[in-house]
C-alpha cells in the first residue's frame, strides 16, 4: 500500500453522487498527479464542492469511488484522513477561538508532535503574517486573514494532499494573490493541491484543469491545450453599444458565437468566417466599432465554447 | 482507538467555546439554581391556613367551641363570619374562603340531647388536592370535638389505639421530599438541554464539517465534547445540594461518595441523551424543543416526583421505566431523606448504569463524521 512516486496521488474512478433524485455529480473518473496544481473549474452548481467533499471523506458517493494513495475513500474514509488537508468553502474554524487555540486545536487533532509544533507554527506565521495576531478571535478576523488562518490549520499537520474548496472566494485582491503564492510554494515543495475555482483567471494558474458543468465533464486537460484546442478564431470588438453589436452578429453566418465580456464583445468565427465580415455586418447596422483585433482564447472562453456545446447536444 | 490527546483537546476546545459563551454559562449554572429556588418556595404540599368562612346560626358555647377547635388546629383560619347562609356562594366564588363552615340554629341544642347534630361544611373543590386534604382535617377536626363532647367529664380508655409515627421526614414537610427531587428533575432537564446544543452547533456553523475531515475518531468527539458538560453537571449537583441543605433545610443523611457515584451515572446518561437528540436533529432549535419535550414532562410527571408512580395507571407506570430521573430521584430522596446506602439502591445504580450505556451509546451510534448519508 505504499504507492511509488509514479503513482496518481488521486484516481476517480466513475465517482457518482445523488441527492434524492438529484445528480451533483455523475461518473467523475480522472487522476490528479503527485506536485500537480488541479484545478476544478465550473460556475455554481457545477459540483466542484460535491466533488471536494467525496475526496475529503465527508460525505459518501452513491456509487464509483476516489483512491487516494491508494486508498479507498468510500470504503475507508477515515484511513485516508490523516495524510490530507480539506479546506470547506464556508470558513470552519471556531469563531470563539484564537488563532492560536485554532492552531494547536487542529495541530492536537493531527498529532502533531509537541517538540515540532512551534518550528512549525512559525514557519506557518512567516507566510501568513498572522502571529501578531495569535490572541485575537477568529471571528474577528478579515475576510483574507480567515482563510490564511483556515490553510495554517490544513498545513499544520504536513498534509500531502490538498483539498480546497474556493479558497479564494469573498478574499481581497491582495490576500488572493499571496494565497496563490503559497499554494505555488506547496506544490514546488511536492504537495498535490486539487483547488476548485469560479475564477477562470485562477484556473489559469493551475497545471491542469477539469471544467464540471452541472455534475459531468466537460473538459479535462492543461489550461493551455484546452485553449489551443479551441475551435476557429476568436476576435474582440471594443464597441460602445456590444449588446446591440451581439443581438446582431449572433445570427450572423460568418459567426459561431458572440459573447460580452465586460465592456467588449468576444467573437468566435464560424468555418469560412472572417475578421472583415463582422466588422462589415457591424458597420451596416451602423454601430460603431474601436477596433476588432484577434485575441487568444481565455479559458474562459473556452469554457463559454464547452458549455455552450454541451448544451446543444 | 481513542487518543487521549485527541480527547483532551476536543475536551478543552469545547470547554473554551463554554466559557466564552455568555448563554451557555447561564444556562449551565445560574439555571439550575434559580429553577431550584424558584420550585423549592413555590411547591408545596402542605396545606395550612385554610380560608375558612363560617355562618354561626346558633350562636352558643358549643357552636364557639367548635369553631375555636377549628382554629387552633392550625389548619384552618377563620377570615370571615357570614350573617346569611346565602352569603357562603359569594365567599366561595370570589375565593375570599376555601372552605364555608355552617352551623345550624339548634346545633347546641342536639348536642345536649345526645342527638347528632350535623355541621355542613361547603369546599372550594377546584383545586381538588388542597379540597381533599381540607375535608380531611375538618372530618378529623369535628370527629375528635364529638368524641370530646360525648366522653365531656368522662375518661375512657379506647379498646384499640393506633400509635402512628411517621419515620425519615417525621413533620412531614413536604419540602424534604421535594427538594431531593428538584434535584433529579433540573439536572434531567439541564444536562439535556446543554449537550443538545453541541454537535447541532456545530453543524450549523460549518465546523462539523472542517472537523469532519480530520482524523478524530467520532467517539473522540462524543466523549470529548462531554467531559467539560459532566464537569459542570457536578458543579450545579453541588450547587444544589448545598443549597437544599443549608437554604431549605433538608436533612443530608447519606454518604456523599453514594451521591456522587450515582450522579456520575445519571449525569451521563442524561448528558448523552441530550447529544444523541443533538446528532439526530443537527438543529439548535429542534434539538432545544425535542430535549424539552423528552425531558421535561416525563421528569416532572412520570418521575415519582408530582406523583406516586404506585398508583398510575399500569400503561404510564410501564412508561416510567424507561425515565432515568424515576432511579435517580430514588437514589436523591434515599440518601437526603433514609440515609441508605448500596444495600438499598443497588437496583436504581443497575437502572443508571443501563441508562448511562444507552445514552452514550445512542450518541455515539448516530453521530456521523458525514455531510449526509
Amino acid at each position: 500500500m505504499n504507492p511509488t512516486a509514479g503513482d496518481p496521488v488521486v484516481v476517480l474512478e466513475g465517482l457518482t453522487r445523488r441527492f434524492g433524485t438529484a445528480v451533483a455529480v455523475a461518473d467523475l473518473s480522472f487522476a490528479v498527479e503527485r506536485a500537480e496544481l488541479f484545478g476544478i473549474v465550473g460556475p455554481d452548481g457545477a459540483g466542484k464542492t460535491t466533488t471536494l467533499r467525496l475526496l475529503a471523506g465527508v460525505l459518501p458517493p452513491t456509487s464509483g469511488d476516489a483512491r487516494l494513495f491508494g486508498i479507498s475513500v468510500a470504503r475507508e474514509p477515515e484511513r485516508v484522513k490523516p495524510q490530507l488537508a480539506y479546506m470547506a468553502q464556508r470558513f470552519g474554524l471556531y469563531e470563539d477561538l484564537t488563532v492560536a487555540e485554532n492552531i494547536h486545536f487542529y495541530a492536537d487533532l493531527y498529532r502533531v508532535p509537541r517538540r515540532e509544533r512551534a518550528d512549525r507554527i512559525e514557519r506557518l506565521h512567516a507566510f501568513s503574517r498572522l502571529g501578531e495576531f495569535s490572541d485575537r478571535l477568529a471571528g474577528a478576523l478579515s475576510g483574507g486573514m480567515k482563510q490564511k488562518l483556515a490553510l495554517s490549520c490544513a498545513l499544520v499537520h504536513r498534509p500531502a494532499l490538498l483539498l480546497l474548496d474556493e479558497p479564494t472566494f469573498g478574499v481581497d485582491p491582495i490576500s488572493r494573490r499571496d494565497l496563490w503564492l503559497i499554494l505555488h510554494e506547496m506544490v514546488a515543495e511536492g504537495v498535490t493541491i486539487v483547488v476548485s475555482t469560479s475564477y477562470l483567471d485562477e484556473a489559469e494558474r493551475c497545471d491542469r484543469v477539469v471544467l464540471l458543468d452541472r455534475g459531468r465533464v466537460l473538459a479535462f486537460d492543461r489550461p493551455a491545450a484546452l485553449q489551443a484546442a479551441f475551435p476557429g478564431r476568436l476576435l474582440s470588438v471594443a464597441t460602445a453599444e456590444p449588446r446591440d453589436a451581439r443581438d446582431r452578429l449572433r445570427d450572423h453566418p460568418a459567426v459561431a458565437r458572440a459573447t460580452l465580456f465586460g465592456r467588449n464583445l468576444h467573437v468566435q468565427l464560424a468555418p469560412g468566417g472572417s475578421p472583415e465580415a463582422v466588422a462589415a455586418a457591424l458597420a451596416a447596422a451602423a454601430i460603431p466599432t474601436e477596433g476588432i483585433v484577434a485575441i487568444e482564447p481565455s479559458l474562459e472562453d473556452v469554457f463559454i465554447d464547452r458549455v455552450a456545446g454541451s448544451a446543444v447536444s | 482507538m481513542l487518543d487521549p490527546i485527541r480527547l483532551a483537546a476536543m475536551a478543552r476546545k469545547e470547554w473554551i467555546q463554554l466559557r466564552r459563551d455568555a448563554r451557555s454559562m447561564a444556562l449551565a449554572f445560574v439555571l439550575p439554581l434559580l429553577l431550584l429556588l424558584f420550585f423549592g418556595y413555590a411547591i408545596t404540599w402542605d396545606v395550612r391556613d385554610i380560608r375558612l368562612a363560617v355562618h354561626d346560626a346558633d350562636g352558643g358555647a358549643d357552636a364557639r367551641d367548635l369553631i375555636q377547635a377549628f382554629e387552633s388546629s392550625g389548619y384552618f383560619r377563620v377570615v370571615s363570619r357570614l350573617d346569611r347562609s346565602a352569603d357562603a356562594d359569594r365567599e366561595l366564588e370570589a375565593g375570599r374562603a376555601l372552605a364555608v363552615m355552617a352551623i345550624p340554629p339548634d346545633f347546641g341544642e342536639r348536642l345536649r340531647a345526645g342527638e347528632p347534630a350535623p355541621v355542613q361544611l361547603l369546599l372550594d373543590g377546584s383545586d381538588a388536592n388542597t379540597a381533599t386534604i381540607a375535608l380531611g382535617y375538618a372530618d378529623a377536626i369535628a370527629s375528635r370535638f364529638g368524641q370530646q363532647v360525648v366522653l365531656r367529664g368522662v375518661r375512657i380508655d379506647p379498646p384499640v389505639e393506633v400509635a402512628s409515627r411517621v419515620w425519615y421526614n417525621p413533620e412531614l414537610r413536604s419540602r424534604n421530599m421535594i427538594v431531593p427531587g428538584l434535584v433529579a428533575v433540573i439536572m434531567s432537564i439541564i444536562a439535556a438541554m446543554l449537550t443538545a446544543l453541541t454537535i447541532a452547533r456545530e453543524w450549523e456553523r460549518g465546523t462539523m464539517e472542517q472537523l469532519a475531515a480530520t482524523p478524530v475518531h467520532r467517539l473522540e468527539v462524543v466523549l470529548g465534547k462531554l467531559v467539560p458538560y459532566l464537569g459542570i453537571g457536578f458543579v450545579d449537583v453541588a450547587v444544589a445540594v448545598a443549597a437544599g441543605v443549608f437554604i431549605f433545610d433538608v436533612p443530608l443523611r447519606g454518604n456523599l461518595l453514594l451521591l456522587a457515584a450515582m450522579t456520575l451515572l445519571f449525569l451521563i446518561g442524561a448528558l448523552g441523551l441530550g447529544m444523541f437528540i443533538s446528532a439526530a436533529m443537527r438543529s439548535q432549535v429542534l434539538a432545544t424543543q425535542v430535549a424539552m419535550i423528552a425531558t421535561y414532562l416525563p421528569a416532572l410527571l412520570l418521575s415519582g416526583f408530582l406523583f406516586d408512580i404506585a398508583s398510575m395507571p399500569v400503561v404510564l407506570k410501564a412508561a416510567t421505566a424507561i425515565v432515568p430521573a424515576r432511579y435517580y430521584i430514588t437514589v436523591t430522596r434515599g440518601i437526603f431523606l433514609k440515609g441508605v446506602g448500596v444495600e438499598a439502591l443497588w437496583a436504581q445504580g443497575l437502572a443508571m448504569i443501563v441508562f448511562a450505556a444507552a445514552g452514550l451509546g445512542l450518541a455515539a451510534a448516530t453521530f456521523r463524521k458525514r455531510i449526509a448519508p
